[in-house]
């Protein structure tokens, strides 16, 4: 088992079309070593999520198991093998 | 007008203003920030007099210029104009000079502000060549969506979470939509959405069809300035789920006065919460620019979102014209649901409550001046949250067919005209 990343469309550029990227849970003890981690596979995706201050920028969220990270510890939400991150735009209402 | 003939220019990034092709896509590839349409307003002042405007159908379709399609609308095409009634008897009660309601209860053909966005989205969606249309909806919406793609002939799937009104669930079904109910809350609804809409090639219309579907609450604002006779309230209070009605509100009055079709004015605009799903509000009151999400727990459904994608730019709007914003409780929302049918026979439903209760607190506090005029954007009807209110607006005396048992009823109830809450 890994850590499942499922990269949105505007970013697929960046990771040659791949919906879900695998890390090892090993490398990404939280999300922001995970987000460190597709940085170093795919340079550049890094600045896309994250602004000049490193914060998760702000119509960015990320999801561990479907959950807001905002309500989990941000970006020291600690990850295991088999969680899944989700990184979605921020959309209107209904 | 001609035919065909578009006054949009492009997509444009609210963040960094990067420019994309009027395609079927909502986010910056660069910052996410969401894409917005861009104007050519030179052309459209040209094209846009008062007396232009006058001379059109009665439908929110009359300010075809600043609504994003490309030629003439296919979908909804006589959505709109809803009543702004001069509400001298709540005006009254909350203690204010002059009072409207913008009355959205009664827009064609679903009965909430939805149908405004809808029909452009689905008529840009046509334009780009979609047969399925798709959205993530705490209600409205889910109706609106269905309904004008029946008329249109178009696919729908719309997604809801589980636990919506009754009510609000059949008036999607009806329709022939697909309704795929989601356990979760809206916030869910909308991420899963996110997701689907990348994948299937549909026109989810506030997702890839944002950009057009939001423009479409302008007309909202149009309205309430050519019916007021040309002119800009001192406020208006606006329900806040995103937060985008209320800065496509402020946007429509800004377009006004840049083409000169409205005086130049301090506008204020105001937003109102549901206590038990209030992250802008509480924002707001803390001086805040930036929200914390929450999950939400209150009966006013439409508008329980917990991470409001306009948040940001609505509390800007705010803050730049001096408005403010304020949240309300369950309880408060029911008696806003009743000042507003007891004065004006205008049933809202609960937004409409949170609504008016949040207007009651701003006037009472001096946020709203007592002298000055306010509008009260009332988004949706109160026959789809009936659940909310049953068992709190009083009940019904069964008697048998007989006079005598009638006028015993009166002389025990001692004829007391109801009591104004």
């Amino acid at each position: 088992m890994a850590i499942e990343i499922r990269i949105p469309t505007p970013l697929r550029t960046l990771t040659n079309n791949e919906e879900i990227v695998k890390v090892e849970a090993a490398d990404a003890a939280t999300v922001a070593a995970a987000i460190g981690v597709l940085q170093t596979r795919f340079p550049g995706i890094q600045e896309r999520l994250l602004d000049d201050k490193g914060e998760v920028r702000r119509f960015v969220n990320v999801y561990v198991n479907e959950e807001d990270i905002r309500f989990l510890q941000f970006q020291a939400t600690p990850l295991k093998d088999g969680d899944q991150i989700s990184i979605i735009p921020a959309i209107a209402g209904g | 007008m001609d035919k065909n003939d578009s006054f949009m220019k492009a997509l444009k990034c609210r963040e960094c203003g990067r420019e994309y092709p009027l395609t079927a896509t909502h986010v910056c590839e660069f910052d996410f920030g969401p894409l917005e349409v861009a104007y050519d307003y030179e052309r459209i002042k040209a094209s846009m007099t008062r007396a232009a405007i006058e001379s059109r159908p009665n439908s929110m379709w009359r300010y075809r210029e600043l609504l994003p399609v490309a030629g003439d609308p296919t979908v909804g095409t006589k959505v709109g104009f809803t009543p702004l009634i001069k509400a001298d008897r709540l005006a009254r009660r909350l203690g204010i000079r002059e009072l409207w309601i913008k009355n959205d209860t009664v827009n064609y053909p679903t009965l909430s502000f939805k149908d405004r966005v809808v029909s452009v989205a689905l008529s840009r969606a046509r334009e780009l060549g979609f047969t399925t249309v798709a959205c993530a909806s705490t209600g409205n919406l889910a109706n609106s969506v269905a309904a004008n793609a029946a008329a249109a002939g178009l696919k729908a799937y719309v997604f809801i979470p589980s636990d919506l009104e009754q009510s609000k669930i059949l008036n999607s079904l009806v329709y022939g939509a697909n309704v795929i109910a989601i356990k979760g809350h809206y916030d869910e609804v909308n991420r899963l959405c996110a997701e689907i809409a990348g994948k299937f090639g549909w026109a989810f219309v506030n997702v890839n069809m944002r950009p057009y579907y939001a423009e479409g609450s302008k007309s909202m604002g149009y309205e309430i300035a050519e019916q007021l006779g040309w002119r800009l309230p001192n406020h208006t209070v606006v329900p806040m789920a995103s937060g985008s009605l209320l800065t496509k509100i402020h946007k429509s009055y800004q377009e006004f006065q840049k083409l000169g079709l409205v005086p130049e004015a301090p506008t204020k605009i105001h937003g109102a919460q549901a206590t038990g799903c209030s992250p802008i509000s509480v924002a707001q009151k803390a001086g805040l620019d930036f929200f914390k999400p929450v999950k939400p727990q209150t009966i006013a459904k439409s508008l329980s979102i917990g991470t409001p994608a306009d948040g940001f730019y609505a509390l800007r709007v705010m803050k730049e014209t001096g408005g403010a914003a304020d949240d309300v409780t369950d309880d408060e929302i029911r008696e806003g649901i009743r000042l507003l049918a007891e004065h004006e026979g205008i049933f809202a439903e609960t937004a409409g409550g949170v609504t008016v209760g949040v207007a009651k607190k701003l006037i009472a506090s001096g946020r709203i001046s007592a002298n000055d005029s306010a509008v009260l954007c009332i988004t949706g009807n109160g026959l789809k949250t009936l659940d909310a209110i049953v068992g709190h607006v009083g009940q019904t005396r069964e008697i048998k067919p007989s006079l005598r048992d009638f006028e015993a009823l009166l002389a025990t109830e001692n004829l007391a005209p109801a009591a104004a809450c």
